[in-house]
């Protein structure tokens, strides 16, 4: 389990995230929702260990993730990061092969090659990065971050993936496939930390759905318990909109209708 | 059983590690040539034939006088050109890393300034105000004067262009101008109060030269350049992972504090050494890490010794020009090397897939 105990971060006398305590559970996908600014960011960024917060622990099955050195950690998590431009150009296997590099992969060419598979990407192995679009690059850090945790647990110790916005600049068909690959690996035992921007993709997958506004938790528990009106209307400032059709004129997709 | 069949076969699409070895290859095969080059021509030239008794152990077909210059001349003077390519074009494809930007080498960015500045003040000084740490430091003072004055830019350097591990191209450049700028006044002023002696080594050392090549130089350079080359296979990996940007090198598990203070250090050092003792020689970090992206992919586990093979050939090519176009005068090398590597430089900017052409990260 990975734990943060009222962790808070300030910065220019702001507080970015205000004591936030939050468990990542095994076999659990936890998706993190709330407006721009809330502390969504910051809040992965510590519990990866990426930043110190100012007081408070996180702590990775019990040991302090300060103790932990970076390769240890690299072993036990993974990270998507948002989008990244590179000004070299690596290929679309050079990428994903870091990621199998970096838990110490004895054949990282294979599992690169399937990391990328897994995200609808073979045959793409030789292109370079910077050439490819805005989705494939996102797909491609993706596969990187999968290169990294292959098996979801490992001697019985679960891994993580932390994905900041995993969906940006992906199309609906990739979105959701994205988005089944990390319930896949959520099920198979590893725990998951995505943070969503799109409401009814975080309703449909969050096993756990956290709440974020103004640095703190607002609201958290599973989706049918979370998402209401009151809710929606305090953080967005959208009210009516749960569970409501839009007027006759307005076609509306819902992707989660799909596997009615 | 597959990969008995055909030892050859290729490892497979986007992956070029055989690529990397088989450029790593031919770049050793034409570092060898260029060794028998740089000894084989000059005023007095040295048959390939006797070249190779020589150096297979039996001489006995030199005549005293051709075994003086190529012992006492032509081997120091190929063993620095070596040393002293190997350590531009390998600083170059570091710092490039560092900065995650393909523009940035000592040479433009200013490393090479400071360095060359702390030398002519060594050199100025030396005789004054810093001679007890001159005669404490002996043979190395110099370089390692270099070396410290290398170290201080490259810090500043990063201290300025970079915020939130993202490295401004424009600053970057500016930064090279003014502290250019800085070192040419500072440097003017020490001219000033140096000695006909101290005047005619600035100028040999601001020419860049190979010219007074000697076994003392070689050895006081060797340290630093045996550092830098010993450390590639301990950062290509941690270099690779920063190109994705700090927090993704260190999500990769690359402790990413401890690498960049390295490898400032191994520029600081590869930078430094060479100026001492041969002056500003430009272009070599940036032209040979180029086109070796080119020919082999931007990974460091195959560009950083690429670099030093690569480098290390294109200086003493470059020497051998620099020896032989004008003979019996001999240019600076900085001119060769700036003639052939400016055009190249200027290449990279424009064109299709040009530096230029993208908007840096």
């Amino acid at each position: 389990m990975i734990i943060a105990d009222k962790v808070t971060v300030s910065r220019s006398g702001r507080k970015l995230i205000d004591s936030i305590d939050i468990a990542l559970k095994p076999g659990q996908f936890t998706v993190v929702i709330g407006p721009n600014g809330a502390g969504k960011s910051t809040l992965m960024k510590v519990l990866s260990g990426e930043m110190k917060p100012d007081s408070g622990l996180v702590s990775y099955y019990g040991t302090s993730v300060d103790l932990c050195q970076p390769a240890d950690l690299a072993k036990r998590r993974a990270v998507l990061p948002q989008a990244t431009q590179l000004a070299f150009p690596f290929t679309a296997l050079e990428i994903a092969r870091m990621g199998a590099v970096a838990h110490g992969a004895l054949n990282p060419n294979e599992e690169a090659r399937k990391a990328l598979s897994r995200v609808g990407l073979r045959g793409f192995e030789s292109r370079p990065y910077p050439s490819m679009s805005g989705g494939e690059q996102q797909r491609v850090q993706f596969a990187r971050a999968l290169a990294q945790v292959p098996q979801p647990v490992v001697d019985g110790v679960p891994r993580a993936l932390f994905l900041d916005e995993p969906t940006a600049s992906l199309d609906l068909g990739h979105q959701i496939s994205v988005l089944e690959t990390a319930r896949d690996f959520a099920s198979a035992g590893g725990m998951v930390l995505a943070i969503l921007h799109d409401l009814n993709l975080a309703a449909e997958f969050a096993d756990h759905l956290v709440v974020l506004h103004h640095g703190r938790v607002v609201a958290e528990g599973a989706c049918h318990e979370t998402v209401s009106d009151e809710m929606i209307a305090s953080v967005y400032g959208i009210a009516g909109a749960v569970g409501r059709v839009p007027a006759a004129h307005i076609p509306y997709i819902l992707p989660q209708s799909r596997n009615r | 059983m597959k990969a008995l069949a055909m030892p050859f076969r290729r490892t497979g699409e986007g992956d070029r590690t055989s690529q990397g070895v088989l450029v790593l290859f031919l770049l050793a095969i034409l570092l060898v040539v260029s060794c028998l080059i740089s000894l084989h021509v000059g005023p007095t030239g040295v048959g390939l034939r006797d070249l190779f008794a020589y150096l297979t152990g039996n001489g006995g077909s030199l005549t005293t006088q051709e075994r003086v210059i190529l012992e006492a001349v032509r081997l120091p003077r190929t063993a620095l050109g070596l040393l002293i390519g190997a350590a531009l074009a390998v600083s170059g494809a570091m710092m490039q890393g560092l900065f995650r930007n393909p523009l940035a080498d000592p040479g433009i960015v200013g490393v090479t300034s400071g360095a060359g500045l702390a030398a002519v003040s060594a050199i100025v000084l030396g005789g004054g105000a810093l001679a007890p740490i001159a005669s404490l430091l002996g043979n190395q003072f110099l370089p390692l004067m270099a070396f410290f004055g290398g170290l201080v830019v490259t810090w500043l350097l990063y201290a300025i262009a970079t915020r939130d591990g993202r490295t401004s191209t424009t600053a970057l450049i500016l930064c090279g101008i003014a502290i250019g700028a800085l070192a040419g006044a500072v440097m003017g002023l020490l001219i000033v109060v140096a000695d006909d002696r101290q005047l005619r080594d600035i100028t040999f050392w601001s020419l860049g030269s190979l010219g007074g090549a000697t076994y003392g130089r070689v050895l006081s350079i060797l340290p630093f350049i045996v550092f830098v080359m010993a450390i590639i296979p301990f950062v290509a990996k941690g270099l690779d992972a920063l190109i994705l940007g700090d927090a993704a090198a260190f999500h990769m598990g690359i402790p990413v504090q401890r690498l960049k203070r390295v490898v400032i250090v191994a520029v600081a050092a590869a930078c430094g050494s060479t100026v001492a003792v041969a002056g500003s020689i430009g272009f070599v970090g940036i032209v040979v890490p180029h086109l070796l992206r080119l020919a082999m992919g931007p990974s460091h586990r195959f560009l950083l010794p690429g670099s030093a093979l690569g480098g290390g050939a294109l200086l003493l090519i470059a020497d051998a020009v620099s020896r032989t176009v004008a003979a019996p005068m001999e240019l600076p090398i900085g001119v060769v090397t700036a003639l052939f590597g400016a055009p190249v430089f200027l290449f990279l900017l424009i064109g299709k897939n040009g530096i230029g052409s993208r908007d840096l990260p």
